[in-house]
This record gives C-alpha cells, sequence and structure tokens, in this order.
C-alpha cells in the first residue's frame, strides 16, 4: 500500500512537471484576442507542493509526511473539482481571477485520468441577441477548453457545445439570475 | 376572431437522431394557435368599411370572410374599420351604395361584396369604392375551397391593400416561429407555421432539444433552421409540403443562423469549425461552403441586402456588437451603427432604406433602425426585452419576440412603429419569429 501510494505521489510529480511543460506549448496556442484568458498556472503551485528534490530521499518519516501532505493536497483538489460551473460578466469570455485554481485542479485531473472526458456547455443570460449569444456561449466554452490544455488537459478528451441563452440554469430576468446564466458548465463523462 | 381549428390526430413520425427524437408532425396537423391581441393603432389610419358580405348558399362555420377581411386590415396599423353595427346601410353591390351616407361616417373607403357557394367551392364578388371620388377602385371576383375561405379572405385583403397604398399587400404570408412550453423532461420546444394573424397554425418539428432561427427559402416552400435535437447545434432545411429534411450543416462548433440567398440555391450560414464564428456561404446543391469572413471577432447573423449583393452582419471586432455590412462577398466590412455599444442581428427591408436590428439603451434592449441615406438611428419599439426582428415582404411592418408578463410573445408593429399588435401563445412562450414571402 506504501508502494502504491508513493507510486501515486511520484506521478503527482510527473504530472505537475506536464504542467509546466505544457504552459509553453500553451503559450503557443494563446490567440492575441483571448490573451487575458489563457495564462498557464506557473510551475510554482506544483513545485511548492511536491518539490521534486524530496523523491529521491526514501524514509520512512519523509514518505508520511509526504503522505499527509498528499492526502492533503489531494483532498484539497477534489473540494475544488467539486466546483463545476464557472461564471462570466456580461459580453465577456474572460474567466475570473478565483476560477483559476479550481480550473488548474481540473486540469491536473483530467491529465492524470487520461480517459477522462469532458464535456464543455457553454451559456449566455437572456439579454442580447440568440444567434450572438450562440457565439459567445461558445467563445466561454473555449476560453475554458483552451485554460484547460494550457494547463496540461488534451484537447481529444473536451468536447465544447454552446447552448447560448437556450439553457438557463435560473428562469427570471433579475440580475442574479442572470449572473447564474451567464457560465460554463463542466460535464465529466 | 377567436374560434378555433379543432385538434386533430396524425401519424408522427419519429426521426432517429442519436439519443435525441425530434418529432416531425405532419402537414395535416393543427396546434393551438395564438391568440391575436391589437394594443394600438396608428393615428394616421385609414378609415375604411368593410361592409358584411351578403350570402347565397351554405357557408362553412366559423369566422365570416368579411370579418377576417375587417381583422386584417385593422391588424395591419394602416386601416381604421368601422363597426358594422354603426353602418347606416348594409349593400352588397355597387349600385347600393350611398357616398353620402358614407362620407357622413367620415369613411374613406368601401368594400361590399357577396359569397356565393357552388358545389366545394366559395365564390367571392367584391368591389372597393373610393368614398370621396364616388369611384370604384376595385372589382374582382375569387374563389377558394370551402375549407379554405380563410385563404379566400386574405387574398381579398391583399387586393385591397394593394388598392388603396399600392405596395402589396402581406395578409397571405406565413409566420414561422418556435414555442416552448413545460419544465424539465416535459419541455418541448414546436417549429411552427401559421398565417399572420396567428391562425391556422401548424406544428412542424417537435424536440426536446432547442429550435432556433427559422429562415423562410424565397419560394416560401422550406424553412431552414438551428435544432439542437442530437445535443449540438445542426442547420436543417425542411420542405414544408413533404415534410422532408436535411441536414446540410453538422459541422464541429456553431451551425447557426441560416439565411438563404434571393435564388434558393445556397445559404449564408454561421460555422465555428476552424475554431472562431465565421460566416460563410454553402452551395445547397454541392454542400461547398465558401468562408466570407475572417477575423478573431464573432461574426454572425448574417442577411443578405435588398438587392442580394451584399450582407449585413452582427460582429464583435470593434469590442462589443455592432452592425456591418459587406458590399459583396468576401469585401472589407463597414461598420453601419454606432449609437449604443450593443446592435446586433440585422435585417434590411426590401427597399434598400432602412436595417433593422436589436438595439441596447440603457438597461433595455429595443428594435431600431438606421436610414441607409441618412445614417440617422430611430428606435421603434417601446418594449424594453426585444429580440428576433423579422421584416414583412413589403417593408410595412416589423414582427419582434419581447417579454411580457414572465413569458416571451410576439409583436407586430408598422415599421415606424406607429401600431402594433401582439401574438401571445396560449400556453408558454412564442419566439423567433420568421415573415414568409409573398407567393402567388
Amino acid at each position: 500500500m506504501k508502494l502504491s501510494f508513493s507510486t501515486k505521489v511520484f506521478a503527482m510529480v510527473l504530472s505537475a512537471g506536464l504542467v509546466a511543460g505544457c504552459s509553453s506549448t500553451g503559450e503557443n496556442m494563446e490567440d492575441e484576442a483571448y490573451g487575458s484568458d489563457v495564462q498557464a498556472i506557473g510551475g510554482d503551485d506544483g513545485s511548492t507542493v511536491y518539490g521534486g528534490d524530496d523523491g529521491d530521499g526514501v524514509s520512512s518519516g519523509v514518505l508520511s509526511d509526504e503522505e499527509r501532505q498528499a492526502a492533503r493536497e489531494q483532498a484539497e483538489q477534489q473540494a475544488l473539482r467539486d466546483i463545476t460551473t464557472f461564471y462570466f460578466d456580461f459580453d465577456t469570455s474572460e474567466i475570473k481571477q478565483e476560477a483559476r485554481d479550481v480550473l488548474v485542479a481540473h486540469a491536473r485531473y483530467l491529465a492524470d485520468n487520461p480517459r477522462q472526458q469532458v464535456r464543455l456547455e457553454g451559456h449566455a443570460d437572456d439579454r442580447g441577441t440568440k444567434e450572438y449569444n450562440l457565439a459567445l456561449g461558445e467563445r466561454r466554452a473555449n476560453a475554458i477548453q483552451r485554460f484547460l490544455i494550457v494547463n496540461g488537459a488534451s484537447r481529444g478528451q473536451m468536447e465544447t457545445v454552446s447552448y447560448g441563452e437556450e439553457k438557463p440554469a435560473v428562469r427570471g430576468t433579475s440580475d442574479s439570475a442572470r449572473a447564474q446564466n451567464r457560465r460554463v458548465e463542466l460535464i465529466f463523462q | 376572431m377567436t374560434q378555433k381549428t379543432s385538434c386533430h390526430k396524425t401519424t408522427v413520425k419519429m426521426l432517429l437522431t442519436g439519443w435525441l427524437a425530434a418529432m416531425m408532425l405532419s402537414a395535416g396537423n393543427a396546434s393551438a394557435e395564438l391568440l391575436i391581441r391589437i394594443t394600438e393603432g396608428a393615428n394616421s389610419a385609414i378609415p375604411v368599411s368593410v361592409v358584411p358580405f351578403a350570402e347565397s348558399g351554405a357557408m362553412p362555420p366559423g369566422d365570416k370572410v368579411s370579418s377576417i377581411v375587417q381583422g386584417d386590415l385593422t391588424m395591419s396599423g394602416e386601416f381604421r374599420t368601422l363597426e358594422p353595427s354603426k353602418m347606416l346601410s348594409l349593400p352588397s353591390k355597387g349600385s347600393d351604395v350611398y357616398f353620402r351616407d358614407w362620407r357622413m361616417l367620415g369613411q374613406r373607403y368601401v368594400l361590399v361584396g357577396e359569397l356565393t357557394r357552388s358545389g366545394d367551392r366559395v365564390h367571392a364578388r367584391y368591389e372597393l369604392f373610393d368614398v370621396n371620388q364616388e369611384k370604384r377602385i376595385l372589382g374582382e371576383t375569387a374563389a377558394a375551397g370551402v375549407g379554405s375561405v380563410r385563404t379566400l379572405a386574405h387574398h381579398i385583403s391583399d387586393r385591397i391593400y394593394e388598392a388603396i397604398t399600392g405596395e402589396p399587400g402581406v395578409f397571405s404570408t406565413k409566420l414561422a416561429y418556435v414555442t416552448v412550453s413545460g419544465e424539465g423532461d416535459q419541455m418541448r420546444y414546436r417549429l411552427q407555421v401559421s398565417d399572420v394573424d396567428g391562425k391556422r397554425a401548424k406544428i412542424r418539428l417537435e424536440s426536446r432539444e432547442p429550435i432556433l432561427s427559422p429562415a423562410w427559402s424565397p419560394d416560401g416552400k422550406k424553412l431552414a433552421y438551428v435544432s439542437f435535437e442530437t445535443g449540438k447545434p445542426a442547420i436543417y432545411v425542411h420542405e414544408l409540403s413533404s415534410g422532408q429534411r436535411d441536414k446540410v450543416a453538422d459541422f464541429s462548433g456553431l451551425n447557426s443562423a441560416p439565411a438563404w440567398s434571393e435564388d434558393g440555391q445556397s445559404l449564408l450560414m454561421t460555422l465555428s469549425r476552424d475554431g472562431n464564428a465565421e460566416i460563410y456561404q454553402m452551395d445547397l446543391a454541392s454542400r461547398k461552403t465558401t468562408k466570407l469572413t475572417n477575423h478573431w471577432a464573432i461574426d454572425t447573423e448574417p442577411a443578405w441586402d435588398y438587392a442580394n449583393k451584399g450582407i449585413y452582419f452582427t460582429s464583435d471586432r470593434s469590442g462589443g456588437p455592432q452592425i456591418y455590412f459587406m458590399e459583396r462577398p468576401g469585401a472589407e466590412p463597414r461598420r453601419i451603427t454606432f449609437g449604443s455599444r450593443y446592435n446586433a442581428r440585422p435585417r434590411p427591408d426590401n427597399k434598400g432604406e432602412y436595417v433593422y436590428y436589436v438595439h441596447q439603451r440603457d438597461r433595455a434592449f429595443h428594435i431600431a433602425r438606421t436610414n441607409l441615406k441618412t445614417g440617422d438611428e430611430s428606435i421603434i419599439t417601446r418594449t424594453e426585452s426585444d429580440e428576433s426582428p423579422s421584416v414583412s415582404p413589403n417593408g410595412r411592418l416589423l414582427i419582434y419576440a419581447t417579454g411580457q408578463n414572465g413569458a416571451s410573445v410576439l409583436t407586430v408593429v408598422s415599421a415606424d412603429g406607429g401600431a402594433a399588435y401582439s401574438l401571445p401563445a396560449a400556453d408558454g412562450d412564442v419566439r423567433e419569429p420568421a415573415w414568409g414571402p409573398i407567393t402567388r
């Protein structure tokens, strides 16, 4: 059991490396128009948590710390991944700052589970025209998709679809209803 | 005006389309009709008297031809009709029309006529008089099957409209629209076609998934639309008489906003198969597509101009959605709207005078139009969450969808915003109106 856990940790280290590796690829993909949306989360997160140097010194004490650390980290990541809906301001596809850690957790999970498929559904609120909102919903789903790719997920794991304003999460025309309708939902399959 | 056609069951064909099935209903199927409610008339409305037609032989039950004509003329907002109870006489022939009486009642025109049943057909003979000039300006006959007296009435309305205004009438044209009812698993989207007064509605497609953007072919025989029945948007072309349909665009990403060319041979559409929403033209015979815009922004909602040479569309290349015009496919677009930060879904008229679109002012979305010669913009609706403008084929009326008491209804206004009537669905929302062409 210990062995399998350390293997897991090792895999996580690897995946942290993959994140760093992918970020440069990601920057190449970056579209001028969406510059602000697509930013790889730097290697900082990964290296702080999984510090690559620790891997060699396998003593039970250290590993136990690592185990606790990894378990805590895993729980945190799991908690982050409970969030699967991401919200947007009116007529924008800019990913909000507070969504970034959550999306990084999803990207890591997808990187660790290459067979996992996810459907990204983009939505808009009821204001404006239906066809423009259809394109806006797609732009939002694409922004999330690019962010996930830049942070380690692969394009083949994802499918995007826009429903525009056709499938509101909340009925009504209040500011709060509209805010909840401008969203991208990640649906793991 | 409240009579409803009976709802009878016909065969329902199931179409196997992946994990969601859309139901197509055969052409004979009736459905819940829209209820017409005239909200206001224009001050400049022309006074017309439609005298109840004389009848010989048994007439089919339901609305009288003359009352349908009266409803049509009132609905247009351009006429004010006199109630028969206020008429001093009820002539059915020109020789019985006393102009002095009608002048006294302030009438400009008088329509008289009679209907004759002959076998399974109804024949109409009708005459229109100009009261001031004391002159007959129209005298015609027309006939239709007993089951089609509404068709006969709308034809008469068109002839009268044209005789008085010089423009073709649009009372015989059709509307396509989408109704939405039910919640959750019971939610149903229904693509319907009806007369312009909301009567004789028929369901053409029923689905659990959204249906959007119906667009009429120039001959009025087909509809192109976007349906999500396979779980993603695809464009279909649907022949109304046979119910046969083709999925013409199902590329990855968006397949949306279809618009027919005047010759019916091609569709403009929005595709994002290369990663971004661009406008394409698809030749329907070969399914070959040509990319007409190429910009990182959203380009969508294309529409040919009146001359079928240039293309209006929505683009957010300047930051927010605005209306642009390409003088020919692929030309450098020119921005048309500047008045506010949100202008979308352009619909040009049939004369090259105006382009209509959805326009945000403060927190409200109205329908506005820009005069293409002067560049002047005016807001023509007073409602506040307006969408989907569609111009009547004679350029005189505009239909759009708007929120009313929490539901979406269709509203028709005169092109200058002066008069209006609304068509609320009996149940649920009605949206995405598309005004059909004049077919003769």
